[in-house]
């Protein structure tokens, strides 16, 4: 037993310093070296200012941008949590109703004939981080309406940048495309910017 | 869907073609064998044992001296946890300044990430400090998860000893599987996880000032070397609150199946190595078959069930089917880059082992999305389990199914040429017992009396039931998802511990119900080992009932679902089930 406690206490000190520091700070130290951008969090930067994450999704506001999927956070990056919401629940059913209103009134003014059926899921609701960075082709094509008609830009060269800002499929299998919205406002901003 | 379909094949026919090669490493590992890494993990395992004064090969420990080692050291963990929990005002590696949380939060912090479980009632980002992080939760990522694979090594040389009583050394287990096992995938794997845009780093949350002239704070820390652990030791613990949905621990359709094949890899590829062990790889397939089925079954349900999306959704209007460019399904609570099929298929592979990270919200899932993490736990955690107790718990329903096909048939009941007697089914029995027990006592008094209240989110209602019964759940079952709305923990001036309190019957019951689920069984297992260790095996007759054909893989399935329902079925009637079933809302 005294053994035992000898061994068990000199172990613990050990691991926690190897695998609790060494380990980690070891991983830090290369990370920081060989991969950089990512390792910080893959942040981007416009005109030396740091605009936002590519992989962060972040609140669009106003007819000139594309905007995020709905978030339960606020699109906190730092303090996050799910959206809990119930399947079989009352309220899950009134925020959907909500979200669908909110967003035909934005987008049906630029598009007569979308109707709810159209909708696509990912736009009225809640993604899992609440940060989520992409939005799905179809609703990054609902909203091209809006954003053509604000941006005054030809629909279909509205299209090819959201093809051009599409992150498909990992290896061309793996997972689902998405739009990324910061990098495809970022680029309207560039090509066609408001005044 | 066709497309979902087929990610989930191939994510199979991967992990399978894996087991082979990894199952045989792990073998040699256990066996004290020369494995490639030797020249380089080689004179830091010899340095290892002069540290811990430990003469591995001269020190067999029979089953009470491995049960008391593993009993000591674990106590040790839990001491050094809760001690860097408590002091996080006076730690490096803070940049915001964190004080410590609650002494009840702490207590079931401690026992969850001791326990291999990572139960989380507080939020990593919000309340912990890099150090702790590091220093704390990622050495138990590592330990816990190597005392699991200690315990099954064990039972597995039980199985096997056909003469004297002892069943290794648990110090040169614990060393061994760290450094030739979890270390070094660990660090491929975390290398990996940055290269593809996980974050590493110990800088301070970053401020951004957005395009539409806000701004919004970005959460920094040292990430990719926990989740890489967190996914391969099936912990589960998040170093965001939001797990592994969060883009920064992992960022793509590609890390997700990287993360999904690290939880799988160990417990799956433990059968393979099991068959080496044991002198006869039927045996390791015929447990592999039984668990894969059983896999393969929730994985089909689940994504059937998102795909369909929730009955609130259809309620409210929207119309859940695919079409171009947009998956369908019930997306709330899930990631566009993971879709439907991608959160459906990780659902089903950290309930399957006792992992518990989670890439979707589990309280956003449809009622028959939900009941399969419920059917999962059921199960005890056998369907692969967690490293090492999955494969020991799965060899304790082997035992039973031995017995009961044995009575049923008229033979002796013999596993692998040894009588399977009164003392080892007595204590087969606890260990297979002890877990639900744990579960419907907390979960009734949770539900029951005015104590349990206080955590729910959903209220009074099925998915408030469910949220209780899957608290303890997944905390008796040691895997540590959550119906996340539920609660043991109040924060309102997040981040930070400012003002923050604990919910100490929450706390306490989890913290207790965690300890008690892990240690007890493990106890049971190490005796079953000790009582199997000292007996000679007879070789197999015509009347030996065999354990590697179909005939005995159905019987195994069969224990486990009969099991896992008779035990559980009334309780999940009253949760998951109705909300499957109906078109109510509630």
């Amino acid at each position: 037993m005294k053994r035992d406690l000898r061994t068990g206490l000199i172990a613990i000190v050990v691991m926690t310093v190897f695998l609790g520091l060494v380990y980690p700070l070891a991983i830090t130290g290369i990370s920081q070296v060989v991969f950089p951008g990512n390792a910080d969090g893959s942040l981007v930067k416009v005109d030396g200012r740091v605009v936002g994450s590519k992989l962060i999704g972040q609140e669009f506001k106003g007819g000139a941008y594309f905007h995020s999927r709905p978030s339960a956070t606020g699109y906190s990056g730092n303090v996050t949590f799910f959206g809990n919401v119930a399947p079989n629940s009352v309220g899950a059913r009134e925020e959907v109703r909500e979200y669908m209103k909110e967003y035909l009134q934005l987008e049906k003014p630029f598009d007569k004939s979308l109707s709810s059926e159209d909708v696509p899921v990912d736009a009225v609701t809640h993604s899992a981080s609440g940060v989520d960075p992409h939005i799905s082709q179809a609703n990054a094509r609902i909203q091209a309406h809006r954003i053509a008609a604000v941006r005054k830009l030809p629909l279909a060269q509205v299209e090819d940048l959201i093809s051009a800002h599409t992150d498909g499929r990992s290896l061309g299998l793996l997972g689902e495309p998405g739009v990324n919205v910061l990098e495809l406002n970022l680029a309207l901003d560039k090509e066609a910017p408001v005044e | 869907m066709l497309q979902g379909w087929i990610q989930i094949a191939v994510f199979v026919a991967v992990l399978v073609a894996l087991i082979k090669p990894v199952g045989i490493y792990m073998a040699r590992v256990f066996t004290n064998q020369r494995v490639f890494l030797s020249p380089v993990v080689g004179p830091i395992e010899r340095l290892a044992y002069r540290v811990l004064r430990v003469r591995p090969d001269a020190e067999g420990q029979d089953w009470k001296a491995y049960a008391r080692s593993v009993i000591v050291f674990s106590l040790f963990s839990w001491l050094a946890l809760y001690l860097i929990l408590r002091t996080q005002g006076i730690q490096p590696f803070n940049p915001e300044g964190f004080h410590s949380g609650p002494w009840d939060l702490s207590f079931n912090t401690a026992s969850s990430f001791v326990t291999n479980t990572n139960w989380q009632y507080y939020g990593g980002e919000t309340t912990l400090t890099y150090f702790a992080q590091m220093a704390g939760l990622t050495v138990q990522n590592f330990v816990s998860a190597a005392v699991g694979i200690a315990v099954v090594v064990a039972l597995i040389r039980g199985i096997v000893a056909r003469s004297g009583r002892e069943l290794g050394n648990f110090w040169q287990d614990l060393v061994r599987i760290l450094l030739y096992v979890l270390v070094p995938i660990s660090i491929v794997g975390a290398l990996f996880l940055v290269s593809q845009g996980v974050i590493q780093n110990l800088s301070d949350t970053s401020l951004v000032h957005t395009l539409s002239g806000g701004t919004q704070l970005i959460g920094q820390g040292p990430v990719a070397s926990q989740e890489a652990i967190k996914e391969l030791g099936t912990n589960g613990g998040g170093f965001f609150n939001v797990n592994s949905s969060f883009p920064l621990e992992n960022p793509s359709g590609l890390t997700n199946f990287v993360e999904m094949l690290l939880i799988l890899i160990v417990p799956a590829s433990l059968t393979y190595a099991y068959g080496r062990m044991v002198g006869s790889q039927r045996q390791g397939w015929a447990i592999f078959s039984a668990m894969f089925a059983l896999f393969v079954v929730g994985v089909v349900v689940v994504y059937m069930a998102e795909q369909h999306g929730t009955v609130a959704q259809h309620a409210a209007g929207l119309h859940t089917h695919a079409f171009d460019g947009s998956t369908g399904g019930n997306m709330e609570g899930k990631e566009q880059r993971f879709g439907v099929a991608g959160s459906s298929l990780w659902t089903a592979v950290t309930t399957v082992t006792s992992c518990g990270a989670v890439n979707a919200a589990f309280e956003s899932l449809t009622g028959l999305g939900q009941a399969v993490p419920f059917a999962n736990l059921s199960f005890s955690e056998v369907v692969f389990g967690g490293v090492g107790t999955g494969l020991y718990s799965m060899l304790l329903y082997v035992l039973l199914a031995v017995f009961i096909g044995g009575l049923m048939v008229g033979r002796t009941p013999e596993y692998l040429g040894k009588k399977i007697q009164a003392r080892e089914i007595k204590l087969v029995s606890l260990g297979v017992l002890v877990t639900p027990l744990a579960v419907l006592l907390s979960s009734g008094i949770a539900s029951a009396t005015e104590l349990g209240k206080r955590s729910l989110y959903a209220g009074v209602n099925p998915q408030g039931f469910s949220e209780t019964l899957y608290a303890y759940l997944s905390q008796a079952n040691n895997n540590g998802s959550a119906l996340a709305g539920y609660t043991g923990f109040i924060q309102p001036n997040a981040p930070g511990n400012a003002g923050a309190y604990g919910i100490s019957f929450a706390d306490l019951l989890g913290g207790a119900v965690m300890v008690g689920a892990r240690f007890l069984p493990i106890l049971f297992v190490l005796g079953v080992a000790g009582a199997l260790a000292g007996k000679k095996a007879s070789p197999a007759g015509l009347g030996t009932m065999r354990t590697d054909n179909p005939t005995f893989v159905f019987l195994l399935i069969g224990i486990v679902i009969l099991v896992g329902a008779l035990t559980f079925f009334p309780a999940l009637l009253l949760g998951p089930v109705v909300q499957s079933l109906t078109t109510r809302l509630f």
